[in-house]
């Protein structure tokens, strides 16, 4: 199938956006190219910007492959992927107060109860409670593809804890020490400003205090998560304590931190702990990563935590099929920017329709998550199918299915040179009190096999910087 | 600061410090291979190393017989020795990437490039089994410069805030039992001044111990006169302007407290310790030393060190 | 019947924990058929206490303390006034809608050799509340009851494979199957009488959701209905979230031990 080439290489014609890189590339020597590229990796790897991959005992340290050809925006496309990310994430906090709240969504026909009454990312816990400002997804990310010229649509909902906003920013870092010359011909919005918008929107959501300044920490699991290096690197940049589980208590229902100087209060938690490892007291008993207590300070009003607990259902491929339709009703407004068309295989008639067509789907697991549990169909073996559909058939109502998209490429640089690869696009949505906040770009991912259409890191995808730009064509 | 953050720096710090100490604690040793002596002699030498290192219980426990691959197989890189250099740079790395946050990036950058380094060289150990001494003697240099490095990072990029202080704590608590490790090892060599100095081979000995402190130049613009064994006690202990000093330490160590006290705006038992310490070895003279006994000096002193990094980890509620 | 309780935890921490924190379901709430003439939860430690509610709607008391602890004591008492309903659950406080009850819960699950079970058990049923019934006989005659074991919480899964069940286990083996068959049910904690098979104190059942007539309380164990010799006092999707006890703490190692008295008021206990 025809992916739309972002450069323009595949129709011959380079758009004008691109018209600098490509120049460049032309340029630019395949022994330089590879000098940089290696020049790359050795920046990331002093840096220590690893990750652990689940499972993988022996890649203690690996490094997300980085292609040092950045990936080109519009200022003009931009400005159309901001209202609709916007609007997306205004639905989903909307969503998300309704069903925990008013429950309006029941008495209209648009979502079966169930659906969100047996999800297990459905926190009883939360049910009648309001979140501050009336905010559940503080941080979103939201995958995006384009298949087209004007053509983006929604992939994924990131609601719970997202990550990958590191490697934006360390992406640009790179870029911009790596190819100057580059950068300077070009005007790209900045990104860096992207941790102070996150204090900002953690700030903005703090519980009413007397006087004096939040405290806010970021919660992790530990060094040992595969995603510690952006933990300990928000911590970083935001100027705020990276805490463990074992380093807070609760007394009081308040959430307190073990400092040498005996404990200090916390008022914002920006967690990337899991609901379920949170509060042994009330989810998963036999977790050490969370912090006995904490759901019943949160309940009580004394602490923010960002995401809130319960935010999973909005992640949830389930009710991902259904955004267009939510954003209808909580906003009146119709989408702008499009659901990718999913069949709900727990409906009989898309059930048929799926598993006649499993070599032509991509079949995904609702529950999964990182590229697991998901088929694509036109890669995968007779065997494969035969298999998967089995799945399917035993537990329909854990699937959805998807026309494989056509992701559309740009140029990425190897050892063999200069090609074609299929990219997505993760921007990072941030809700605060005071409104919310996109930084221009994002995170691109790059799937770095020919032909391959999986961008995630877990599975051997890369990541590129993303430049919004102003398109020579926009002053035409 | 989290209580957990300054107990990793803290140990981070005493890790890279202890690091550096065994690598040229084993130079110095290999040093004294040159000179003509039996094998018997030898051998004891390296039971010293290990005592210096603290890990000669350990040592007999698991290997029995001493011998000098042996040894110093257990001092570079075997994993079950604690306080082996591989097991320090490994423990370094990994208290520093839990406290990321608190280190400047130069600062986790020489940890970190230490810590590659490491595995290249355990890689080439895989390969070849075991380094020749060339290769050793490269690694040990390579260790030095890395504690440097870290060091050296520390002191120049890091604020003046909590975390540099317990890093300051972490190395100079380390270094003080160092110091006075290698003294109590060497204790016997150290004549006081009314015995006799003993031959050539002796003069080797106590230089080097000058040498593994780096202090062999030191000596000379600070004495003006030859290596004589009290002088070199002296050096060592009392000497404020030699860096690697009991006196020079424990200056560090309640400078460091005394901000971390005014900091806090409030002073404990670690300040009051420390404080006593000092005082202690500012008012003592050799002669006294050496009157009650240099060995009892120095064990004396190790357990009030030792003392004080648990009344600094109970104060600071590292646990 | 007027049901007299005692029930006494003392958790001792030695060494002593750095912080203690608990969330007790010890307190039952007043329905038709059960009324709570007076009832009080005492903590003898140092700490902070409150008093909220649940998601299911149960009475919650949380304790939580920083600093050295060795002991904390926990003592529920009262007396609550129960008559026989054969197992009809009115009245009580409902929060939750009973669809969510056919949840999913970690500790209530199915699997092949469970489905084949309550497919069996309950073929032949005429109506949920007989297939309830039959269920809960089947259960019964199926699994050997063990109440010595005093293992830590198995599933229903575990439970069932390994062919030996406490109160709990039945309870959740109950609601796994109920469920599967699309009939909400959830999981009980709560006192029972002394009867000529069983000791009298801490029990586990289970409840099922059933058209028209509502909550309706089973006990496999036995089996019964619950009727006057229950007392009621908290509801869960399972044994995880229905706990009387949930405690955690920092540092330290802790024993628990219990005493616990539930006997028919105005009558001299023989023991």
């Amino acid at each position: 199938m025809a992916a739309f080439d972002e450069m323009g290489i595949a129709s011959g014609e380079t758009r004008p956006l691109y018209r600098q890189v490509a120049r460049w590339l032309e340029e630019t020597p395949p022994e330089l190219l590879a000098s940089r590229r290696a020049q790359a990796e050795y920046m990331f790897r002093r840096i220590g910007i690893t990750f652990g991959v689940y499972g993988d005992k022996d890649a203690a340290e690996r490094l997300i492959p980085f292609d040092i050809v950045p990936r080109l925006i519009s200022q003009a496309e931009w400005r159309k992927l901001e209202a609709g990310l916007t609007q997306r994430v205004r639905a989903l906090n909307m969503f998300l107060t309704d069903i925990y709240g008013k429950r309006a969504i029941f008495r209209e026909p648009i979502i079966p109860p169930e659906l969100i009454l047996r999800n297990p990312y459905y926190r009883p816990e939360m049910i009648g409670q309001r979140a501050p400002h009336d905010i559940w997804v503080h941080i979103a990310g939201i995958d995006i593809v384009r298949v087209d010229a004007d053509e983006f649509y929604v992939l994924e909902d990131n609601a719970r804890t997202p990550s990958g906003v590191s490697y934006m920013l360390e992406n640009r870092e790179v870029t911009m020490r790596l190819l100057p010359d580059l950068f300077a011909r070009h005007s790209v919005a900045p990104v860096d400003d992207y941790p102070d918008q996150l204090l900002a929107c953690l700030r903005s959501v703090a519980p009413r205090l007397n006087g004096g300044e939040a405290t806010i920490v970021i919660l992790t699991p530990g060094a040992f998560n595969s995603a510690y290096y952006e933990h300990s690197f928000l911590a970083d940049k935001l100027g705020v304590e990276l805490v463990e589980g074992r380093d807070l208590f609760v007394e009081d229902d308040q959430v307190f931190m073990r400092t040498t100087l005996g404990p200090r209060r916390v008022d914002v938690i920006y967690r990337r702990v899991d609901d379920d490892f949170l509060d042994p007291l009330v989810f998963n008993p036999a977790s050490v990563l969370g912090v006995p207590g904490l759901v019943g300070a949160y309940l009580s009003g004394n602490v923010t935590i960002a995401n809130a607990i319960g935010t999973g259902i909005a992640d949830d491929k389930a009710i991902y099929c259904y955004m267009p339709e939510l954003i209808r009703f909580y906003l009146a407004e119709e989408p702008l920017l499009k659901n990718v068309p999913t069949y709900r295989c727990r409906e009989p008639t898309s059930l048929k329709y799926v598993m006649e067509r499993l070599d032509q789907l991509v079949v995904k697991e609702v529950n999964g998550s990182g590229g697991y549990g998901m088929l694509v169909g036109p890669h995968a073996s007779a065997a494969q199918r035969e298999q998967f559909g089995a799945k399917i058939v035993a537990d329909p109502s854990n699937y959805i299915a998807q026309p494989t998209l056509a992701l559309s490429t740009c140029p990425s640089s190897f050892d063999g040179g200069v090609a074609s690869r299929h990219v997505d696009l993760r921007p990072f949505v941030l809700s605060g009190a005071d409104g919310v906040r996109i930084v221009p770009g994002g995170l691109t991912r790059v799937a770095l096999k020919e032909g391959s259409l999986v961008v995630n890191s877990s599975q051997g995808g890369g990541t590129k910087d993303t430049w919004i730009v102003d398109d020579p064509e926009d002053w035409a | 600061m989290l209580a957990r953050t300054a107990d990793n720096l803290f140990w981070l710090a005493r890790s890279m410090e202890r690091a550096d100490y065994i690598a040229r604690t084993i130079e110095a040793t290999l040093r004294l291979e040159y000179l003509p002596k039996t094998d018997g002699e030898q051998v004891g030498e390296w039971e010293g190393a290990l005592n210096a290192a603290g890990a000669h219980e350990s040592f007999v426990e698991k290997h029995g017989e001493l011998s000098e691959e042996a040894a110093l197989e257990y001092l570079t890189f075997d994993l079950s020795n604690s306080s082996s250099i591989r097991n320090c740079l490994e423990n370094a790395r990994a208290a520093g990437r839990a406290v990321r946050t608190a280190l400047t990036a130069e600062t986790w950058t020489a940890i970190n490039d230490a810590w590659l380094e490491l595995k290249r060289f355990e890689t080439r150990r895989r390969v070849d089994r075991a380094l020749d001494r060339e290769e050793l003697m490269r690694f040990l240099d390579y260790v030095k410069k890395a504690s440097l490095d870290f060091d050296g990072a520390c002191y120049r990029t890091m604020l003046r805030n909590e975390a540099y202080w317990f890093n300051r704590l972490g190395v100079f608590v380390e270094r003080a039992d160092n110091t006075a490790r290698l003294l109590d090892v060497k204790y016997h060599l150290l004549l006081p001044s009314t015995e006799t100095v003993g031959g050539p081979l002796d003069y080797f000995q106590w230089v080097a111990i000058l040498r593994a402190v780096s202090a062999a130049t030191a000596y000379h613009w600070v004495y003006r006169d030859r290596v004589k064994p009290w002088l070199i006690a002296d050096l060592l202990i009392l000497k404020s302007a030699m860096p690697r000093s009991l006196i020079s330490c424990y200056e560090s160590i309640d400078r460091a407290l005394d901000a971390l006290a005014r900091d806090d705006g409030r002073s404990g038992l670690a300040q009051r310790q420390a404080r006593a310490m000092y005082a202690k070895l500012e008012r003592s003279s050799m002669t006294e030393i050496f009157q009650g006994g240099l060995h009892e000096f120095i064990t004396e002193f190790i357990e009030d060190n030792a003392r004080l990094s648990t009344t600094i980890s109970d104060q600071y509620l590292f646990n | 019947m007027r049901i007299r309780v005692s029930h006494q935890v003392i958790h001792r921490f030695d060494p002593p924990a750095r912080t203690v924190n608990q969330i007790l379901r010890r307190t039952p709430l007043s329905f038709d058929s059960q009324y709570v003439l007076r009832w009080r939860v005492d903590i003898e430690a140092d700490g902070a206490r409150r008093e909220t509610e649940d998601a299911h709607g149960n009475a919650v008391t949380s304790y939580s303390h920083y600093g050295p602890m060795e002991r904390v004591t926990i003592s529920a008492m009262g007396e609550v006034e129960i008559s026989d309903a054969a197992g009809i659950v009115r009245g009580a406080a409902e929060r939750l809608p009973p669809e969510m009850y056919l949840r999913d819960s970690p500790l209530a699950q199915v699997d092949a050799t469970l489905r084949a079970f309550a497919a069996e058990a309950t073929s032949g049923g005429a109506n949920p509340l007989d297939s309830m019934h039959r269920l809960m006989a089947a259960l019964h005659e199926g699994l050997p009851h063990h109440p010595e074991e005093k293992d830590a919480a198995a599933s229903a899964i575990e439970a069932f494979a390994l062919r030996r069940a406490q109160a709990r286990d039945f309870a959740h083996i109950f609601i796994a199957c109920a469920r599967w068959r699309g009939i909400p049910a959830r999981f009980v904690a709560g006192y029972r009488l002394a009867d000529g098979s069983a000791d009298a104190g801490v029990h586990e059942w289970a409840e099922a959701y059933i058209p028209e007539l509502g909550w309706v309380a089973f006990d496999a164990t036995v089996p019964i209905c619950p009727d006057d010799r229950y007392v009621r006092v908290a509801i869960g999707f399972d044994g995880q979230d229905g706990a009387m006890t949930r405690s955690a703490h920092s540092g330290g190692a802790e024993k628990v031990e219990a005493a616990i008295r539930v006997e028919q008021a105005g009558v001299q206990s023989q023991a």
